[in-house]
């Protein structure tokens, strides 16, 4: 504890990754993440770990796959194609219970795109970009230190749930330098033992069967059911979010990752102007505080809610639906790599605030 | 009376769905038979493919992962990376080895990847209802070329083994078929080595396994066999195409 350390996020998200327990990494180069790979291939071998350049990211998420089969902590990290080649892979991983963590470092999409921060890939990340019916556990930090904080987290969601996790981070994250702090080293003995691995019999036990394949319908409904009981729980323990100044705030402001990071710069500036502006930051995309935004919807103080993406709005439809139409959801976004300005923002919400009067 | 012939311990002793006369149960019995003769089941994990074998996710007495269509060779390369004392290997058809998952075959291979590959060639797509395969030979009528391959529309069958051989990558490479006694006596002599080779840590091990598909073929599992020899082996060569020194 206490180590202040002046590291890019790409990098941070590796030795975070590391004294989470993590001791493999298997990926494929892809800008704006290339960081993070190469400190692995640096710093795994130091703590007799292993790092593996695969030949693409479908090898990657497959690798991934058998690692976890095997009972081991594993991530991977990329941006946007390279995360939609790993959907089939996914899928696999969360039909079959396997603990992974993918790190998606969102650039500008669709198609090649460029490589600027984004945030187009929320509802491949939040509504499950790979087929059949099941959840990714999604986190979306808006600082280096924050990335940090929460790869612990999951890495023990993962575990906790037998299910993958997503990292929601973008181009800015990743590539920005930042004074951050680590926690110390997770005793990998003392990890919760994953009696379910195929890490073969030792003479111990019968076998054990990695698989998310059954041909008859009425057992594939008893796996699925067991996937949603599993979610059900997700949602009730594991919502994370921020609120900043909403206690007497009038108009909200609703933003993950990066953006939120803007926008408490536009609330400092607005509130400095009398305006009662506040903001509710998502943490984990999904599950998502439903609750806590139908609270605010609900409150009579409350006149509307401002959305702010960098995309024409995907999480816009969450806030929505979980504030259930009672209050109006307005929305702000810049798209292709670009960022807001904060005056560009603040000035949105004045013209807002004045058409609401 | 005396049961002179015992289920191998590594397979489960239960009913096998594939069609009658399908080779993939003589090429488990063989993968069990020397799993238990080299003493690897309590070390063992088999990752399998999609394919009609992914029905062994109910046949073998081990630890088993079951992978996505083609990927089994980078999966088993996450599970042998995790545990690297382990016996990993893969059990794949053609289509998923040598078309969705040549990629991940190819550098499985090249990488020297500690794992061992049971490479079931049949021909054909037998899952999915016999469509063709990279492996299909020329002029053979299946679903998706019902007037017979063409070097014109579907180009040329692989010869995986022969591929394989040019990489440093690989310890063992054999071709072998389960269509005759001598064949199956073979196979297992080659399934053997290339088990050997994983343990004795030399290299990504590979035994390709002509075999047959009656059902999608479209005849008796007595012609089946017969067309092996008389078409497929002429295009396939038998033989070991490479063995590491130490082996
Ligand atoms: C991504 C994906 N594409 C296609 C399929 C459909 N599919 C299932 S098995 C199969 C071919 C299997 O043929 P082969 O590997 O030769 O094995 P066999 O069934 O002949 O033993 C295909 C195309 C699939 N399951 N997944
Ligand atoms: S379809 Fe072909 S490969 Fe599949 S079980 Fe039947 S005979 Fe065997």
């Amino acid at each position: 504890m206490g180590e202040k350390l002046l590291m890019k996020g790409a990098e941070a998200i590796g030795e975070a990754a590391i004294r989470a327990g993590c001791r493999h990494f298997f990926g494929y180069p892809i800008t704006p993440q290339n960081e993070a790979p190469a400190y692995m291939a640096r710093r795994l071998p130091e703590v007799n770990g292993t790092f593996l350049q695969a030949e693409s990211e479908v090898a990657a998420i497959n690798m991934l796959y058998g690692c976890a089969a095997a009972g081991k902590r594993v991530i991977t990290t990329s941006s946007s194609p390279g995360i939609s080649l790993m959907q089939e892979g996914l899928s696999y991983i969360a039909g079959s219970e396997l603990p992974v963590v993918v790190m998606n470092v969102v650039r500008g999409g669709p198609g090649l795109g460029d490589i600027a921060p984004a945030q187009g890939d929320y509802f491949q990340a939040v509504k499950g970009g790979g087929h059949g019916d099941y959840h990714l556990i999604v986190l979306a930090p808006s600082t280096v230190q924050e990335s940090i904080d929460l790869m612990q987290l999951a890495f023990d969601l993962a575990d906790k749930y037998r299910n993958p996790v997503m990292m929601l981070s973008d181009g800015l994250l990743g590539q920005m330098m930042e004074a951050v702090e680590f926690p110390g080293f997770v005793d990998i003995e003392k990890l919760p033992k994953k009696p379910w691995a195929a890490d073969s019999m030792q003479g111990k036990r019968s076998r054990n069967l990695v698989n998310s394949f059954d041909l008859l319908p009425e057992g594939l409904e008893v796996m699925n059911k067991k996937m949603w009981a599993k979610y059900a729980d997700v949602e009730k323990n594991e919502v994370k979010f921020e609120e900043v100044e909403t206690a007497d705030a009038e108009y909200i402001f609703v933003a993950y990752g990066t953006v939120a990071r803007i926008i408490k710069t536009v609330i400092k500036d607005l509130r400095s102007k009398g305006h009662k502006v506040g903001l509710i930051r998502p943490i984990t995309l999904y599950p998502f505080p439903k609750k806590q935004l139908l609270a605010l919807a609900e409150n009579p103080r409350v006149k509307f809610f401002l959305d702010i993406e960098l995309s024409f709005g995907q999480m816009i439809e969450d806030v929505k639906l979980s504030t259930e139409f009672k209050k109006p959801v307005h929305f702000y976004g810049r798209q292709g790599g670009m960022l807001p300005e904060p005056n560009e923002i603040s000035e949105v919400m004045l013209k807002l605030m004045k058409e609401a009067k | 009376m005396e049961q002179l012939n015992h289920m191998p311990t590594p397979l489960m002793d239960i009913p096998r769905s594939y069609c009658p006369g399908c080779t993939h149960g003589i090429i488990h019995r063989l993968v069990a038979e020397v799993i238990e003769e080299m003493d690897l089941l309590q070390k063992a994990i088999i990752v399998l493919p999609v394919g009609c074998s992914t029905l062994a996710v109910d046949y073998f007495a081990f630890d088993s992962v079951q992978s996505a269509h083609g990927r089994a060779p980078a999966v088993a390369t996450g599970v042998k990376r995790a545990l690297p004392d382990r016996f990993v290997m893969t059990y794949q058809g053609d289509g998923d080895l040598a078309s969705i998952g040549a990629a991940e075959m190819v550098h499985a291979a090249t990488r020297g990847e500690l794992i061992t590959t049971i490479f079931v060639n049949n021909g054909i797509y037998g899952m999915t209802g016999g469509q063709m395969a990279p492996t299909s030979l020329m002029g053979w009528k299946t679903e998706t070329s019902p007037y017979g391959r063409t070097a014109q529309a579907n180009g040329y069958p692989i010869r995986v083994s022969e591929m394989l051989a040019q990489l440093n990558g690989p310890a063992y490479i054999a071709r072998t078929d389960v269509v005759s006694v001598p064949g199956i006596n073979k196979t297992k002599a080659a399934i053997k080595k290339a088990f050997t080779a994983q343990i004795k840590g030399l290299g990504y091990s590979i035994v390709e396994i002509l075999s047959t598909c009656p059902t999608n073929w479209g005849m008796t599992p007595v012609d089946a066999l017969k067309r092996v020899k008389e078409e497929t082996m002429k295009y396939y060569p038998l033989g070991e195409f490479k063995v590491a020194e130490g082996l």
